[in-house]
């Protein structure tokens, strides 16, 4: 079994690589134009979340795990959130017959 | 530096490089279906890393949840919308991406900077390692039961909203004219309650 206490692996390059994970994640949110590659976006943004929780829980709190717990919650949120926002965008498609987030603006004026 | 050592690092770090190009892809790649596998080729990848951190119960429930049914949805809402469509261009689309490209460059900054000058308070308490499954379990039915019930709670809110959401309205009679309508709502090419806006 592989002991990360006393690894090779740093903390910093968990953490690190969550932040690089989030960042692109917030990019392609902003960016995205199709409104499925937004909830991918989104997805992306709560792994990097889970990084950095399960990285704390095993390299700060080996003992509780209290880390992993949230992770599971984050799961069960994500799951949920997926679902949603599948269904909305399912009912906007059918209302605006497209994908295209520019055009869903009936929240706007 | 032991074998078990270097396979972790090895180990990381080609969960770290298939993590990065595999993001980098689902944003930039144009075609949305090489996105949506990229995306589960992440998912798995991030399971991997769960490994490294001992953490089994969680890899095990991320390839369950993320790969098994956020991917599979993803998918599924790219077959059901799947119509190419050309975007209508937009001025200033370069200028905006320039500009939220270095929002997330300063925020990716800001976040190697408060990751590398924090003083880590390492080494912590020994990994639990095997056992994370039964401490997990533990935790979900002692200190943590009333999140894990409200749990329980938003995803039947969740299915029950999705359900309402999703479905198409029937109606027995159309909503113009007032004859009665069939109800072979799949194979109907043109439902009256279809609205396309393309057209206008």
């Amino acid at each position: 079994m592989i002991d990360s206490s006393s690894g090779l692996v740093p903390i910093q390059a968990y953490l690190l690589l969550a932040a690089i994970l989030f960042c692109i994640g917030v990019w392609g949110l902003i960016n995205s134009r199709n409104a499925v590659r937004v909830l991918m976006s989104i997805e992306l943004m709560l792994n990097a979340v889970n990084i950095n929780l399960m990285t704390f829980s095993s390299y700060l709190d080996g003992q509780l795990i209290r880390g992993q717990v949230f992770t599971v919650f984050v799961i069960t949120v994500a799951a949920a959130e997926a679902a949603v926002g599948l269904a909305i965008l399912l009912s906007l498609y059918r209302n605006r017959v497209t994908v295209d987030m520019e055009r869903f603006n009936l929240l706007r004026w | 530096m032991n074998i078990a050592t270097s396979t972790e690092l090895f180990c990381f770090l080609v969960l770290a490089t298939v993590i990065v190009l595999g993001s980098l892809g689902v944003v930039l790649l144009s075609n949305i279906v090489y996105s949506a596998f990229l995306l589960g080729g992440v998912f798995m990848a991030v399971a991997g890393l769960y490994l490294l951190l001992n953490a089994s119960f969680v890899a095990a429930a991320q390839v369950l949840v993320y790969v098994g049914a956020v991917n599979v949805l993803i998918l599924f809402a790219i077959m059901l919308v799947n119509k190419r469509e050309e975007m209508k261009p937009i001025q200033g689309i370069r200028l905006r991406r320039f500009l939220s490209g270095a929002v997330c460059a300063g925020l990716l900054l800001l976040l190697v900077r408060v990751v590398i000058t924090t003083p880590w308070n390492l080494p912590g308490p020994e990994p639990i390692g095997e056992e994370a499954t039964a401490r997990i379990g533990e935790h979900l039915f002692t200190d943590y039961l009333l999140p894990f019930e409200l749990a329980s709670v938003l995803l039947l809110m969740a299915m029950i909203g999705a359900i309402v959401l999703a479905r198409r309205e029937v109606l027995t009679s159309d909503v113009g004219t007032g004859d009665a309508v069939t109800q072979g709502l799949i194979e109907q090419a043109q439902s009256p309650f279809l609205i396309d806006e393309s057209s206008t």
